[in-house]
């Protein structure tokens, strides 16, 4: 029988849900890595028993963590477990929390700080971990400030693909207000070579040579706090999505405005027709529908939670413009809470499950394609990620 | 014998106890220490110091014998009372948030 897990990451720890093809009994375990922020875990298409996750502490920095069992142990990658028996200089020398900026290939130093002066980059912590859709041991890694890096080997070693930071509009990248991320990552399953990101503030890009190469691919998204209005980049992205079948349709949900691509990112559209309000954060499609797509309107950039205190999921069937919402089993009063960007996931059964955290530690789950909603756990720490797995 | 008192976050990481025990040949200095800390729990790499400047994580301090040894030398010896195994060397989180 089939079976979902639910990857949680918070502000205080990682949690996992389990529930059968049902998904209607929830097991809960966690918190694992109490007390740190989990941006993300996702595990491989590849191996669903690899799961990749990454921790993170303004104190003590970046650690990656890796599991081989669905999420029951994990490990530093090339870090033994446990405490090893001597002290010898030929220990191992894990690096599966180095991540260094390439300064070889073609070095850029410096972007554009809040107040409009250059800055350098200096890393933070990593926002998304994407592993290959055929290999467990590759990963792509977006990271703070914003770079994109690949390990071949399981995490023990990432280094950066600078022909992002290096292809030339680095300068005019920025922060937005959560820092300079690159959040978001997606894999086109037909063109190995092709890879879509996203990073605020600078917006998204493509590269068609797995990596060496890329290009912005904003045009068509206009931003009220660029002064140019065709501006290449600078645009405060904050998701996209892409229905594996239609790699080459994607759909945006930028700082303000729902976009939609039907050529690569080549050019966007507008597609926020009837919402509510346009600001907001996750974007996720239907898995067996490409044309269902689903949002969660916040009211604006200065007031993070849902519009007159009603937590509504909208979706639309027809690929933007024209938006219902969805509101059944979710708080219509008095509820502020905030659905950050990765916070949005899909399982791919037969009939489709939405899930969403929130920042008031609900994760809501549909398994009716969104008609109708139920809390699957309702008081964890700030959820900062959702990733689902469907297991067969 | 050197006593290392880590904060409980990378006691976690390390999978160790409150204290830390460790064998240092030559001068005892906070290089020596920090060297050795993780060559036997490598977990720990990066998440004290820099991995590639070495220098201390900005929100870390380095404590022991009552003093504030964050700002001094990373080759200046140790007190004695350290280097003897008397007193711990502290690494305490800054307390900032939470």
């Amino acid at each position: 029988m089939s079976k979902v897990r639910v990857l949680v990451g918070t502000h205080k720890g990682a949690f996992i849900l389990t529930a059968d093809g049902k998904r209607d009994k929830w097991d809960v375990s966690g918190p694992h890595f109490a007390g740190w922020e989990i941006y993300h875990m996702k595990g491989s298409p590849a191996d669903p028993n690899r799961i990749y996750a990454s921790q993170t502490s303004g104190w003590f920095g970046q650690i990656i963590q890796r599991s081989d069992d669905g999420g029951k142990t994990w490990q530093q990658p090339g870090t033994p477990p446990g405490e090893p028996a001597a002290t010898a200089s030929d220990m191992p020398k894990p690096a599966s929390n180095k991540f260094v900026y390439d300064t070889a290939a073609k070095p850029l130093t410096t972007h554009q700080w809040y107040d409009g002066t250059q800055h350098p980059w200096e890393f933070k912590r990593v926002w998304h971990l994407e592993p290959s859709l055929e290999d467990p041991e590759t990963v792509y890694a977006g990271i703070e400030d914003a770079a994109m890096f690949r390990t071949t080997d399981g995490g023990e070693n990432w280094h950066e693909l600078p022909g992002l930071r290096g292809h030339g509009t680095g300068p005019k990248w920025q922060p937005g207000a959560g820092g300079m991320c690159l959040h978001t990552i997606i894999l086109d399953p037909k063109d190995p070579g092709r890879i879509y990101i996203a990073i605020s503030a600078a917006g998204a890009f493509r590269t068609d040579d797995g990596g060496k190469t890329w290009k912005p691919i904003n045009r068509g998204l206009h931003s009220q706090y660029i002064p140019d209005p065709n501006a290449e980049v600078g645009h405060c992205v904050h998701h996209i999505a892409m229905h594996p079948s239609r790699p080459g349709v994607l759909f945006m949900q930028k700082h303000w405005d729902v976009m939609r691509s039907d050529d690569a990112g080549d050019s966007w559209k507008e597609v926020s027709g009837n919402l509510p309000t346009d600001f907001g954060f996750v974007i996720d499609v239907h898995a067996h529908e490409p044309e269902t797509i689903y949002v969660v309107p916040i009211k604006s950039d200065g007031e993070h939670f849902p519009p007159e205190g009603k937590l509504r999921v909208y979706r639309s069937r027809t690929g933007g413009n024209e938006w219902v919402p969805l509101t059944k089993g979710l708080p219509q009063s008095n509820c502020f809470v905030n659905v950050l960007r990765d916070s949005m996931a899909v399982d791919s059964l037969d009939k489709c499950g939405i899930y969403f955290g929130t920042t008031g530690g609900q994760v809501y789950a549909s398994s009716d394609a969104g008609d109708s909603w139920n809390p699957i756990v309702r008081d964890l720490p700030a959820v900062l990620s959702v990733e689902v797995q469907t297991l067969t | 014998m050197i006593r290392v008192v880590l904060p409980a976050h990378l006691r976690t990481l390390a999978h160790v106890g409150f204290e830390v025990k460790l064998e240092i040949e030559g001068p005892v200095t906070q290089r020596s220490l920090l060297n050795t800390l993780e060559a036997k729990y490598p977990m720990l790499q990066g998440t004290i110091r820099d991995h590639t400047t070495l220098e201390r994580r900005p929100f870390l301090r380095f404590f022991a014998c009552e003093q504030d040894l964050s700002h001094e030398s990373p080759d200046a010896p140790l007190p004695e009372d350290v280097a003897s195994g008397k007193e711990p060397f502290l690494v305490i989180g800054a307390i900032a948030g939470g």
